[in-house]
């Protein structure tokens, strides 16, 4: 939260930050120092992906004097930054990251004046430069360079001060800044997963509520694993979790409040509630609940109150996923005989199957960016994550493996999450993700195996 | 859902007529309860107590404790019928014990929809024992979706043992 305020305030007008300073003492406060920036080479993602990854030098951050703020060197700092700088651009699937280890590390005075002809003659396109100095006051300032080494001009310019414990937050601002900058997209790295956590044998698996930043850092359990946790999704301000707990042998929508450490029911209800998701704003709840063995979707506001139930079908109506402006929400049901997907206005309104073609189609996510709802299609034995517009139409399947199942979106709309399962009596469940395009799958570091994730927006 | 329906409906016209026409015990049914299984006190020499878990599972036999189902069904056959004929015996010489039922769905689902799945399994048990006399408001219902597999692996011998709805014993 502290790294939140000081991003919102600007900062940067230290005495510590001189080039930043120097532009920013009579300025409003800004996150970012926005400068005359010349056109850089600019890659384009729409298509598939390019095997010709634009070669970025990552230095690590250089330091004006080795202090020791709670714990950490500003040293050690400045290329643990630079690591996770270079970790996340390699793995955006666009970039070929060199560094920190194996090139010259810079010194301060070169932050600004980088030594251009001997980043190009390494063959770098672009090269990233920065700082970790000591605020004065128990903080970090962190600024962050990106240049263009045939141009030699600036592309990016950033500054963070921050709370020492919120580095990797500074360096997943610097790469988002210089993933924005190169590609055109909107940025994605500093943001945060919520999923469950497994261990033990399928037949008794322990299932705990955990969170983790969007590389894997920073990694947190939350329940203790003692009731079975399920399909964890981040309110839009992090502040929270909805997820489904097996608490005292029911079936129950919680709301986990992160700071407080404590949870709430979402309805009080002796029906089994399941399946939650936020709307886009934070303030409505959708959740799907069993009556008498009968499945039907309800919104309630985040805060209680009498929910509104949106569908009535005899088949199951379950799961849901608003549209980014609020206005929609997309589900699955059985009604037709097999799960399929159908779009709703949000009192329930307009009910329109819009999946067709083989298999069956389960867990739709409406895209942040509104253009595209990602979804598991069953078919063969098998599940794969596709995407398709929302009227149905230009399915791409982007997976293919034994079973793929609940794809949840990155902040930009550009790259998808999911978990996979493996078969047989050893079968694992770990996550992965994959670009929009279908290519650059990887899976993500997680302490055990993982399932279920829940990818929110962008950290302010 | 054509299909469904009318399965389900199959289901109920045999419920109907199950209760009608006191359908005979098939051969798999265990013996008469032998002491054990029955509210007639303690003292069996078995160390058993009436009424719990383990006095249900002896009365109902091997895998008496559940019924199974078809890939995506929840209907009621005849194989099942017969088995929560002789649970709801069991039930009503135990009239105090209240009992859950946990509805359960194979890996070949995603995992929301398996709850769901779940809940109409353990609905439709609870329902046919209802038809047969049992006070509903004995049996709880639970869904574990695809959570709680009973056979562990990727086979169609293991989906088959993993559509199920068993009757558990919490207590009186």
């Amino acid at each position: 939260m502290t790294l939140v305020r000081y991003l919102m305030a600007g900062v940067l007008a230290t005495a510590s930050l001189p080039a930043i300073a120097q532009d920013q003492s009579t300025a409003q406060p800004q996150p970012t120092i926005q400068l005359p920036q010349p056109e850089g080479p600019r890659e384009s993602i729409t298509g598939t992906l390019s095997n010709e990854r634009t070669v970025i030098a990552i230095p690590a951050l250089a330091t004006s004097s080795v202090q020791n703020v709670a714990g950490l060197r500003t040293d050690s700092l400045g290329r643990q930054i630079a690591e996770v700088i270079a970790a996340d651009l390699e793995r955006s699937g666009l970039y070929d990251p060199m560094g920190p280890s194996g090139i010259p590390a810079i010194s301060r005075a070169e932050v600004q004046a980088p030594r251009f002809a001997e980043w190009q003659a390494r063959n770098a396109e672009n090269v990233v430069h920065g700082f970790v100095d000591a605020s004065g006051t128990g903080g970090l300032v962190v600024g962050c360079y990106l240049y263009d080494t045939a141009l030699g001009s600036e592309l990016v310019r950033k500054g963070f001060e921050i709370q020492p414990g919120d580095w990797r937050r500074a360096a997943h601002k610097c790469a988002d800044a210089i993933y924005s900058r190169l590609s055109g997209e909107a940025p994605f790295f500093d943001s945060r997963v919520a999923y469950i956590a497994e261990t033990g044998p399928k037949g008794n698996r322990i299932k705990r509520l955990a969170m983790m930043d969007s590389d894997g850092g920073n990694h947190r359990f939350i329940t203790n694993g003692q009731a079975l946790a399920i399909s964890p999704r981040f309110s839009p301000d992090y502040k929270k979790i909805v997820y489904v707990s097996y608490l005292n042998n029911r079936v129950r929508v919680f709301i986990y409040d992160v700071a407080a450490g404590s949870q709430k029911l979402v309805t009080e209800s002796s029906n089994a509630t399941f399946a939650p998701r936020w709307s886009p704003d934070g303030t409505q709840i959708l959740y799907s609940m069993a009556v008498n063995g009968n499945t039907d979707i309800y919104r309630i506001s985040a805060n209680g109150g009498t929910p509104v139930r949106l569908t009535n079908t005899p088949g199951i109506d379950v799961g849901g996923s608003f549209s980014p402006d609020g206005k929609k929400i997309v589900f699955e049901s059985d009604r037709s005989g097999g799960q399929q997907i159908y779009t709703m206005n949000i009192d329930g309104s307009n009910q329109q199957r819009i999946s067709f073609g083989g298999g069956r189609a389960a867990t739709p996510e409406w895209s942040p960016r509104g253009d595209l709802i990602a979804f598991t299609r069953m078919g063969g034995g098998e599940f794969r994550v596709g995407v398709m517009t929302p009227s149905g139409g230009g399915v791409r399947m982007l997976t293919n493996s034994w079973q793929d199942e609940a794809p949840t979106w990155s902040p930009n709309g550009r790259v998808i999450q999911f978990f996979r399962t493996t078969p047989g009596r050893e079968g694992k469940s770990s996550l992965w993700q994959v670009d929009l395009t279908g290519v650059n799958m990887r899976r993500l570091p997680t302490p055990q195996d993982g399932s279920d994730p829940s990818w929110g927006p962008v950290l302010p | 859902m054509t299909i469904r329906k009318s399965t389900a409906m199959i289901a109920a016209i045999t419920m109907l007529a199950v209760g009608a026409c006191a359908k005979k015990a098939p051969d798999t049914l265990p013996p008469a309860p032998e002491g054990t299984g029955t509210d007639t006190g303690a003292g069996t020499g078995t160390g058993v107590v009436p009424g719990s878990q383990e006095d249900f599972l002896a009365s109902v036999g091997a895998m008496g404790d559940r019924v199974f189902f078809d890939y995506d069904q929840y209907n009621v056959d005849a194989q099942d019928q017969a088995t929560l004929q002789t649970q709801s015996q069991w039930l009503q010489r135990n009239p105090a014990v209240r009992v859950t039922l946990e509805g359960h769905a194979d890996e070949r689902g995603t995992r929301d929809y398996n709850i769901a799945l779940g809940e109409r399994r353990a609905n439709a048990a609870k329902n046919y024992l209802a038809s047969l006399g049992v006070d509903p408001s004995r049996i709880q219902v639970i869904s574990y979706g695809k959570e709680r597999p009973a056979e562990i692996g990727s086979t169609e011998e293991a989906y088959a043992k993993n559509r199920r709805a068993v009757t558990v014993v919490i207590g009186r």
